[in-house]
């Protein structure tokens, strides 16, 4: 399916992640350069009164983006806006969705979100896709 | 104590795409693509290289906002957005800095919450802009009790 054959309505494929698991967040942690470590150590998100760790709230915006990354030879994100809405703990499984909301002229006006396995929004907002 | 640096500005900072910073942070966020990763891939594209994920820009250094001391711990992410006139390219130069663009206090159920708006931008070789992105953060009033302290 190519971006330009969407309709307003139609979604991407969805992604389902694998469990998160606390070496997908010591990897982020290490390629971000963000070391906060409610990320990755039990003890310092307890004192932070976190029931354990929580994802990165860029590692979950950076999964999500990979749903328009097969897209590259159309066109590319110009606009990604995000609010994080909820905590991504270990173990959660979270599905990435796209859903084309209208067009215009070249760009394409996406709601995106990522939902955990109680179908709660723990990030969600907009990718404006601009066509070449 | 965030009032006074609305409109403070970060030295430019000159970062690199690196190939392997690229392709770690594709790992990272479970998106190896060969768009990212494989360098024929990159060649073959209508880009002539290998692009960055959208997100990529968090690996850079904006360089320090002068009076801006923020904590490394208790801080929350509220929003980010990102604005791009183009994919960031392997191998390419970006200058990279920050301003202070906005600081309010709401008062919530857990006292009263500070939003701390920092912009950041991406310019190539040229000066022109790459991409520009906004970040809101949080800042509890523990947290600010906290740095008052030190």
């Amino acid at each position: 399916m190519k971006m330009t054959e969407l309709q307003a309505g139609d979604s991407l494929q969805t992604i389902q992640l694998d469990p998160v698991s606390r070496l997908d967040l010591i990897k982020y942690a290490g390629a971000s350069g963000d070391f906060n470590p409610i990320h990755t150590i039990d003890e310092e998100a307890k004192k932070a009164g976190l029931p354990g760790i929580i994802a990165h709230g860029m590692w979950t915006m950076g999964n999500l983006s990979k749903l328009f990354t097969s897209y590259y030879e159309e066109g590319y994100i110009e606009d990604y806006i995000i609010r994080f809405r909820g905590m991504v703990f270990l173990h959660d499984t979270i599905t990435l969705k796209a859903e084309l909301q209208d067009k215009v002229e070249n760009k394409l006006h996406f709601n995106v979100a990522a939902v955990n396995q109680a179908d709660k929004e723990v990030i969600k907002g907009q990718i404006v896709f601009a066509l070449y | 104590m965030f009032s006074e640096t609305i409109g403070k500005q970060s030295a430019k900072i000159k970062n690199t795409v690196e190939r392997g910073a690229v392709r770690k942070f594709a790992e990272a966020i479970g998106d190896s693509h060969p768009i990212y990763v494989d360098e024929e891939t990159g060649r073959n594209s209508r880009f002539g290289a290998n692009i960055a994920p959208p997100t990529f820009p968090r690996v850079f250094d904006y360089g320090d906002i002068k009076g801006l001391d923020l904590p490394d711990k208790g801080l929350i992410h509220g929003e980010q957005t990102f604005h791009y006139k183009r994919p960031l390219l392997v191998g390419e130069d970006i200058f990279c800095y920050s301003e202070v663009t906005g600081y309010t206090e709401k008062s919530g159920t857990q006292g009263k919450m500070g939003f701390l708006l920092l912009k950041s931008f991406g310019e190539d070789s040229s000066g022109s802009i790459v991409f520009t992105s906004k970040s809101t953060v949080i800042i509890s009033e523990a947290v600010r009790r906290e740095m008052d302290r030190v």
